[in-house]
């Protein structure tokens, strides 16, 4: 039942093979057994799993269940929930139990999921590792010694170790698709405004967007389609008729599926920097979409190396705001002992926060003062313009562009502790979709030669989810990377 | 050098607290004095998480005074950051407007001083934008610690900011009077100054006259009457022309004016001001406003003073003195327009001079603003109208309108009837009055005759007496002169 699709558990539970409270125990069960050796979990909610899962097993009695009544699932510990501690990765909200929910995590309620708990992340969603995490690092599940991945890592592990089915995330400059590709999942961010942001902790609200964890493209679809849609909280919302993400995967089986589908590669993408086994599964996943019967055409993103840049000073620039609110007055971390309010702040935010917050804060600081505003933060907008339209340049010629996720696979712990800038270059591929707000989808396609997993990214134009996942789902219904497990899960 | 050789220079920042029921940016009340902190939202206090949504009340407020002003209301205009911690600010920014605000441009008319002296004045605004209210810090009542209220935070507030067209703390009171009177007139403000709703910041400097250039100001802080504004800025433009005639240099620096000691004193100075670090809100789209909204809010405006003003004097033939009086607020010129109404177009002078004099002089006395006035336009329309056809002589109507004043009847015919005032208009029974006086006061008929003017307004005045007042002036006046063969 672990390795069960969305599908499987949905027949299981109106079969009544299984009820939700038996789905959710033995899910509950088996992070309290393994998650010690990851620390995928800031908060796993028995208590609240178990109501939410005889709640559900009650409307799938009475003939009323969705698709995801009685599913369980974890929650980056990013969403605020209501009377469930909400940290955030934090020192500074160590504390802090919401009074209210995320929006998403409404919708999932009212949908019948059940929620496990709330998974590990990067500090304020700041990190590509989940090291920067105030609760400890999460270890891949793949490799104890390997990182996997950020900020959403807790979220990605706990997939990939099936301690849940499904698992919510968010994504700033690749925080889903990256730890997807680093542990083996699927996992999509959609287009900014897709998912609404309220009751979401903002790291960079002109780029921070929810999206979804799977073992598969079916089931990250099921996820998101519950997501997805409209909130007036959110002024970010884009106001558009929901879509069914999962019903458009529902096309009959073909030898050759994709017929007609134009996939960009950006020479960019593939020119230097990706490590041999990265290439090697890159490679044989795009002859693999031929085979499918896409064609592939080569395109270009020139200023897509400026994505990095452009990312560290307007992500910073809005964290730097977004995190003002944290000054030990009204919740969360306040200092002990201080003499004035400046000492107050001083002392609580400095204990609050860990380092590559604070680093953050005071980079954004930096080029939001007056005399660097123009140079740092107008030059980072413009470069995010032109960034934006090269993908639209680009997606003139093809309907999706692919390339590598990441250009390693899932790195030592601690192996960039002392090198945050390695670390952020590691995201040169992700980065630049959020800057131009488009969806983007990582699958596994493969493994290196260290044997973790490797990432195969897709790239659609703004709302373009279904056929990002109808590409997925194809490839995954000839293939079966997503179906190969780590030992922990096996 | 004296006062008469130094220019003054001021503009002002007003900030005007728009009249939404709910708050800017989320959906909380926005009464005043309520407990602390009830009327905080989760938006309000800034949880982890929420986001701002825009008051659309708040915008079409915006756009009224815009288009009341003749500025330019923006299609497109940007909320931007301002960032600065302190306990009442919760999200440690304000959401304001900065680089493109939503009303730029725009005058406002003044008129400075009163009779002879009196002129007009034109002042430009720069712009007006919207933005939202911190909270309180509570210092009293709590020993060693600072309470915070967080009701006030979110409250809508539209920032005016004028030029530095005024020359006189006499034309920055009156233009923040006339400013006042408008927010008021267009109902988008209270103007509750004792609660916070208009609050003035005045931005003050002194060069000599004849200078191009201007001097350095100093910004004082949140006056909240017209009489602080006028003390302080008078207060510093001394101590501005004082300490450079000392030989000293003014340095631009924040200051507070204290009531008590009638002085400014320094708050900060330019080295000491933050860095707000502004920068566009990532939460909240540009503000787009349609040439239909435009349209709709233009639809819906009311008469505006200066049109108003205009219409009485063209059609009702009021001075231009009289029209700027009787606009100065909406208050007194609906209850003027309503005086008119009742007793008709041709009565418009009579009643705009009891408008302004006998009724304002009373409301005055009694410290009452006119929509409280225990006369009502009806009432007073009556009276003047029973003047105008001469029941009642100028005298006896102040009578009347002291027994209407104080409920003595429901309307002037009534009390002339109970009272028995109508003006005695028979030439015969004044007549008869006027021999009466003449034979008991053979000294002052007399003194007359020997060339003393006087002694024919005491004659006047003992026929009056005689018929208690009720005799006509006019006939009076005509009879004795004719009697004595003046």
């Amino acid at each position: 039942m672990i390795h069960a699709s969305l599908p499987e558990l949905r027949r299981a539970l109106d079969a009544r093979q299984i009820s939700s409270v038996e789905l959710a125990t033995l899910f509950l069960d088996r992070i309290d057994a393994l998650d010690p050796q990851l620390n995928a979990f800031i908060t796993v909610d028995r208590d609240g799993a178990l109501a939410a899962a005889r709640a559900a097993d009650a409307r799938i009695a009475a003939g009323r269940a969705g698709a995801l009544t009685g599913i369980p699932l974890a929650h980056k510990d990013v969403f605020c929930t209501e009377g469930v501690l909400t940290t955030c990765g934090s020192k500074m909200l160590s504390n802090f139990v919401s009074p209210y929910d995320a929006h998403i995590v409404g919708l999932l309620k009212a949908a019948g999921a059940v929620g496990l708990g709330k998974t590990n992340m990067d500090e304020f969603a700041m990190g590509s590792s989940n090291e920067s995490s105030f609760y400890g690092a999460v270890k891949n599940p793949w490799n104890p010694e390997r990182v996997p991945g950020g900020s959403s890592g807790g979220s990605a592990a706990a997939v990939a170790a099936r301690l849940a089915p499904i698992a919510t995330g968010t994504d700033t400059g690749g925080s889903v698709r990256q730890p997807a590709a680093f542990c083996g999942i699927t996992g999509i961010k959609p287009t900014y405004g897709v998912v609404s942001r309220y009751g979401m902790i903002a790291y960079a609200s002109s780029l921070d967007q929810g999206g979804a964890f799977g073992a598969s493209a079916e089931d990250c679809a099921l996820l998101l389609s519950a997501m997805a849609g409209f909130d007036p909280r959110d002024s970010t919302s884009l106001d558009r008729p929901a879509e069914d993400y999962a019903a458009a995967l529902a096309a009959p089986a073909a030898a050759r599926p994709l017929e007609g589908l134009r996939i960009g590669l950006p020479r960019e993408f593939f020119a230097e920097g990706m490590a041999e086994g990265v290439r090697t599964a890159v490679d044989a996943a795009i002859e693999q979409y031929r085979a499918l019967g896409a064609t592939t055409v080569e395109v270009s993103l020139p200023n897509a190396r400026l994505a990095i840049p452009a990312y560290y000073v307007i992500a910073p620039a809005e964290c730097s705001s977004n995190l003002s609110r944290f000054d030990g007055v009204r919740y969360g971390h306040r200092a002990a002992e201080y003499g004035d309010l400046a000492d107050m702040y001083g002392k609580t935010r400095a204990e609050g926060f860990g380092a590559e917050v604070k680093r953050r804060i005071l980079v954004g600081t930096y080029v939001l003062s007056h005399g660097y505003y123009d140079a740092y933060y107008l030059q980072a907008q413009r470069l995010r313009r032109l960034i934006a339209q090269d993908f639209q340049a680009a997606l003139q010629h093809c309907d999706l562009i692919a390339g590598p996720t990441t250009p390693t696979t899932a790195w030592a712990l601690g192996q960039m502790a002392d090198d945050p800038v390695q670390m952020y270059l590691s995201d040169i591929f992700t980065l630049a979709v959020n800057l131009a707000g488009l969806p983007g989808l990582s699958q596994p396609c493969g493994f290196g030669s260290d044997g973790l997993p490797v990432g195969l990214q897709l790239i659609g134009d703004y709302f373009g989810e279904a056929r990002l996942l109808n590409a997925a789902h194809r490839f995954q219904q000839a293939t079966d990377w997503h179906a190969r497990r780590p030992a922990i899960a096996a | 050098m004296s006062r008469t050789d130094w220019e003054v220079v001021i503009g002002l920042e007003v900030h005007a607290q728009l009249n939404t029921a709910s708050k800017i940016f989320s959906g909380a009340s926005t009464a005043f004095g309520a407990e602390p902190n009830v009327q905080a939202s989760a938006v309000d206090i800034a949880l982890p998480g929420v986001l701002p949504v825009l008051n659309r009340g708040a915008v079409e407020r915006a756009i009224r005074f815009g288009l009341a002003i003749g500025a330019y209301v923006a299609e497109k205009s940007v909320f931007a950051r301002k960032n600065y911690f302190y306990p009442d600010l919760p999200k440690g920014y304000q959401i304001s407007q900065m680089d493109l605000p939503v009303v730029q441009g725009g005058v406002i008319t003044i008129r400075v001083g009163e009779g002879e002296q009196a002129y007009e004045k034109t002042v430009r605004l720069t712009r007006a934008h919207l933005e939202e209210d911190a909270g309180k810090s509570l210092h009293e009542d709590f020993h060693g610690m600072t309470g915070i209220d967080l009701n006030r935070a979110g409250t809508p507030l539209l920032e005016i900011v004028s030029e530095p067209d005024m020359r006189s703390s006499a034309e920055a009171v009156a233009y923040a009077r006339s400013l006042h009177a408008l927010v008021r007139w267009i109902d988008i403000c209270d103007g509750n100054m004792q609660e916070g709703s208009f609050r003035c910041d005045a931005n003050v400097s002194v060069r000599r006259k004849g200078a191009t250039e201007f001097g350095t100001r100093r910004e004082i802080k949140n006056l909240n009457s017209f009489r602080f504004l006028q003390q302080a800025i008078d207060y510093e433009v001394q101590w501005q022309i004082d300490t450079i005639e000392d030989g000293g240099r003014v340095q631009q620096a924040t200051v507070l004016f204290d009531p008590d000691s009638g002085e400014t004193r320094m708050m900060r100075s330019k080295e000491d001001a933050h860095d707000y670090r502004y920068f566009p809100d990532p939460d909240l789209l540009p503000l787009l406003i349609s040439p239909d909204w435009k349209a709709r809010v233009q639809a819906e405006m009311p008469e505006l003073p200066g049109a108003m003003k205009a219409r009485f004097m063209d059609e009702w033939g009021l001075s231009a003195y009289d029209a700027t009086t009787l606009t100065a607020s909406k208050e007194v010129a609906d209850f003027y327009q309503a005086t008119v109404t009742a007793a008709g177009p041709a009565l418009a002078k009579p009643c705009a001079n009891w408008v302004m004099g006998d009724l304002a002089a009373r409301l005055n006395k009694a410290e009452l603003d006119i929509g409280a006035s225990p006369v009502s336009a009806a009432q007073l329309a009556g009276l003047v109208m029973r003047i105008a056809d001469n029941t009642l002589s100028n005298a006896i109507g102040k009578k009347v309108f002291e027994a209407l004043w104080n409920g003595e009847g429901l309307s002037a015919d009534e009390i002339i009837d109970r009272q028995g005032l109508k003006q005695v208009t028979d030439s015969g029974a004044i007549e008869a009055m006027i021999d009466e006086v003449l034979a008991a006061n053979q000294k002052s008929v007399d003194e007359f005759r020997a060339g003393k003017e006087k002694a024919f307004n005491a004659l006047v005045g003992q026929v009056m007496k005689a018929s208690k007042g009720k005799a006509s002036p006019a006939q009076v006046n005509e009879l004795l002169k004719k009697k004595l063969g003046a």
